[in-house]
């Protein structure tokens, strides 16, 4: 189903927080049973369950916002990948560790400051969210910068996969700090920030870890966009058909 | 047995103190500073019961179960009408978490949160990343501290692994947080 009607700029606004979280939260879940040691293993999916949370309190507020009996359920399996507003960062494909972790740090850098912004939001209930959460992505953060000193700094292998992984996730870091008429209206209105303002603590932030890492920051370049519009990448349709399939054959079915 | 008001909260909340959590069963709900706040609806010998939890973690899984765990230990008190409100701020701490419970968690084999959360990464920005945790955890079989993390996540979201360098046993730290 295709959605050309413009939702409400604070519907539009929560989907693309609690979208973005889902969707990554999904791809991380897929790392369950494969990845290279158990701790990891057990790490990635604590983070998906994180993420899943969150994705879950944001969708709820969406659905009560919007007032027509779309609860976060419905929000997240009944809506094709159109209606989705997920940032393509979180839709490229999980590929190898260094892929995995190399995504999770450029999203986790920007995901701590957004909700920082969040959380002086002057709607309350999403301030209460930002102001939790971001505890628990300061946390995710930690980790993965942590992973991409270690692949950076690690051996010629990790290195080169590092390094290529950014290469690859590079051209999809703009569209985190690139604003739109939904930015501008949450802006006027207290609700929102400009994402323009995180470019540099964010650049900052990423940078010095990359330093550490001993790794080379891509060059700017072609960046990406569409994602908070609902133009996406293929990789995000296979995603949903797969998290979606059980309530699409059942619909309305519990267990 | 018949609850109602006025019956003293303190009755309430010593009864609440008394049911564990589900995943860290060495604590109650209470102990882990969950419960925020008990209150009747009214004056009214008919009134509800409100109790207000606050999650630990976001997605913690352990959230629903908790409340069905209130509900129903407050039943079995004779309170009629239980109503359980969730609430997220102010977000949960570990600072909440008494000396008493800290020794609690130890004795039970887990690491208790080293210090306080409060002031972590609270300046704002991203430079908190190349900050090292260098507080030590202690290990709680031996009590030494050359202990060293293995992963930053154990078996639920509220806790880390670390082992002890010293007696060589694994052990789950509850993360400060």
């Amino acid at each position: 189903m295709t959605s050309t009607t413009r939702l409400d700029p604070l519907i539009e606004y929560l989907l693309r927080f609690g979208d973005t979280a889902l969707v990554l939260g999904q791809q991380l879940g897929a790392w369950t049973g494969h990845a290279p040691i158990l701790e990891e293993d057990l790490a990635l999916t604590n983070v998906a369950l994180d993420l899943v949370g969150e994705a879950r309190a944001w969708l709820s507020h969406a659905g009560e916002r919007e007032g027509l009996e779309r609860d976060e359920d419905a929000l997240a399996f009944s809506r094709g990948d159109r209606e989705f507003h997920n940032v393509l960062l979180v839709e490229r494909p999980n590929g190898n560790f260094a892929d995995t972790l190399g995504r999770q740090f450029l999203f986790d850098a920007w995901h701590v400051l957004a909700l920082e912004q969040l959380s002086a939001s002057s709607d309350g209930r999403i301030a209460a969210l930002a102001r939790k959460v971001r505890k628990e992505a300061a946390y995710h953060a930690r980790r993965s910068a942590d992973w991409v000193v270690r692949l950076g700094d690690g051996t010629e292998t990790s290195k080169a996969r590092m390094q290529a992984a950014l290469a690859a996730l590079w051209p999809y870091v703009g569209e985190l700090f690139e604003g739109d008429d939904v930015d501008a209206e949450m802006v006027a209105r207290g609700i929102g920030f400009d994402p323009a303002a995180l470019r540099e603590p964010w650049s900052r932030g990423v940078g010095a870890v990359l330093a550490e890492a001993t790794l080379v920051q891509p060059s700017e370049g072609w960046m990406q966009r569409g994602g908070k519009r609902g133009l996406h990448s293929e990789h995000l349709g296979y995603l949903l058909a797969e998290m979606q399939s059980v309530r699409r054959s059942v619909p309305g079915d519990l267990w | 047995m018949v609850t109602h008001p006025p019956l003293a909260l303190a009755r309430v909340w010593e009864w609440l103190a008394a049911v564990p959590d589900p995943e860290v069963p060495a604590l109650s709900v209470v102990d882990l500073g969950i419960v925020r706040d008990v209150a009747w609806s009214s004056e009214d010998p008919t009134a509800a019961l409100d109790v207000t939890i606050t999650p630990t973690y976001t997605g913690c899984p352990a959230t629903a179960v908790i409340g069905r765990d209130i509900v129903r230990a407050l039943h079995e008190h004779g309170v009629r009408e239980v109503r359980v409100h969730t609430q997220v701020a102010p977000p949960w701490t570990t600072d909440w978490l008494s000396p008493a419970a800290r020794e609690k968690l130890r004795a039970y084999g887990i690491a208790p949160p080293a210090g306080m959360a409060h002031g972590d990464a609270s300046a704002g920005g991203l430079d908190f990343l190349r900050r090292a945790d260098r507080r030590p955890v202690a290990c709680p079989r031996c009590g030494s501290a050359d202990t060293a993390r293995t992963s930053e996540f154990g078996s639920t979201p509220c806790k880390a692994l670390y082992r002890c360098n010293a007696c060589a046993e694994p052990f789950d730290y509850f993360k400060c947080h």
